[in-house]
């Protein structure tokens, strides 16, 4: 599974990429989790507000800091 | 209820004098300190499950080609209600001008969004009456229209930084949520503001109510009454520093108010500290040439003082 984590950097981006990190190590899913920080790269996914969450090349959140366990379940649903 | 419960703890169990100045400054205290956290708990949830309908997406497509007037209108009140944070001032700033929403129109959007939030009208409702959290309200939408207006007028579209026009923004993404996922985003909302906000909050009404308690009736008269001019500029430029701390300034502006401070002049610091903020400039400076975000600054402070004015001479 490919993760991207897209922000610019600020507060919510980074908890946002901690919280992703657990949930994938807590969930065992095997995946790459990457940090999208340029904001023409941010805006090619056509998301306006960050963190925004991308997995497999789509878009399935934005804007918001979901729990490890939202978070979870969202991968677990993804991935099957 | 809550008088009485402040009265009891201050009078009943500390056993200290009614008129005394530590009485009187603890009683402030503890009043405003559960007041505002009642509030606060109850608004925040109320508005996150009202933003949870307005995605920034939808503002986007709502505003996308608007004309002027309309789309200034439309954007200042769209901005109460969007969800915005100032981290994503660049994203939403390029998505606006990428889909066609007219410059004036955006800046109506940016001003008007943190200039009236949650935060700050809870707290002038709490302390100051729903008549004057009207009145910011009214008045900030209206700096919002305005200064967009003129914003726009400008034709300053080529100070923007070139990049943002080369920029390809993919489709848009809409989330939608059902009634469950509306009620979680509020909950984490409400939860992760006040736990930004509380120590502000609590510092901001102890410092109003040692100056409820301790400084002398009428002491701010002169030098911030509506007979000082240089009170209301004054006032703007104290604001702008003060950025993301309405919260805790808020509650001090209301002790200054008893003892003097024109209400004009309390109009125009609180909007200059919510709408006028250093970190945002820095980040807007990112999609703005530096001539703009002077523009853009130097319009809105001039609103701001005119405000201040008026009321001062009105009230």
């Amino acid at each position: 599974m490919n993760i991207k984590v897209l922000g610019t950097g600020c507060d919510r981006c980074k908890q946002l990429h901690s919280n992703t990190m657990t949930a994938v190590i807590e969930a065992n899913i095997d995946a790459d989790i990457e940090k999208v920080e340029d904001i023409a790269a941010i805006m090619r996914y056509g998301v306006m507000a960050t963190p925004a969450l991308v997995i497999n090349e789509q878009v399935k959140l934005m804007g918001k800091v979901p729990s490890i366990a939202e978070l979870k379940s969202l991968l677990l649903s993804v991935k099957h | 209820m809550l008088q009485q419960f402040a009265d009891y703890i201050v009078y009943h169990l500390l056993g200290l004098a009614h008129g005394s100045h530590l009485g009187d400054a603890l009683n402030f205290f503890i009043y405003d300190t559960i007041k505002i956290f009642l509030l606060l708990t109850s608004i925040i949830f109320i508005v996150a499950i009202i933003r949870s309908h307005f995605t920034p997406e939808r503002t986007r497509r709502l505003l996308s080609h608007r004309a002027e007037y309309v789309g200034n209108g439309l954007a200042a009140l769209l901005g109460i209600v969007t969800p915005f944070c100032s981290c994503s001032a660049v994203p939403l700033f390029i998505g606006f001008v990428e889909s066609g929403v007219p410059l004036g129109v955006t800046f109506s959007f940016l001003i008007a969004s943190p200039m009236v939030n949650e935060v700050a009208l809870i707290l002038l409702w709490g302390l100051f009456g729903w008549k004057i959290a009207l009145l910011y309200i009214g008045t900030g939408v209206a700096v919002a229209i305005a200064a967009g207006i003129v914003i726009g007028r400008l034709k300053m579209e080529r100070y923007v930084q070139d990049y943002v026009y080369s920029i390809k923004m993919g489709t848009g993404f809409d989330q939608t949520m059902n009634w469950h996922e509306r009620v979680a985003y509020a909950r984490g909302y409400t939860g992760g503001l006040l736990k930004k906000i509380w120590p502000y909050v609590v510092v901001g009404i102890a410092i109003g109510g040692f100056i409820h308690g301790y400084a002398p009736e009428g002491f701010l008269l002169e030098y911030a009454g509506p007979s000082n001019p240089i009170a209301v500029p004054v006032a703007v430029l104290v604001g702008v520093p003060l950025y993301s701390n309405a919260a805790g300034v808020i509650p001090i502006v209301h002790a200054l108010m008893e003892k003097g401070m024109a209400m004009g002049t309390v109009l125009a610091f609180m909007m200059a500290v919510t709408a006028l903020s250093l970190p945002e400039a820095i980040i807007l400076k990112n999609v703005l040439k530096l001539r703009l975000l002077l523009t853009f600054f130097g319009i809105v402070a001039v609103a701001i003082v005119g405000v201040g004015y008026l009321f001062n001479a009105l009230l």
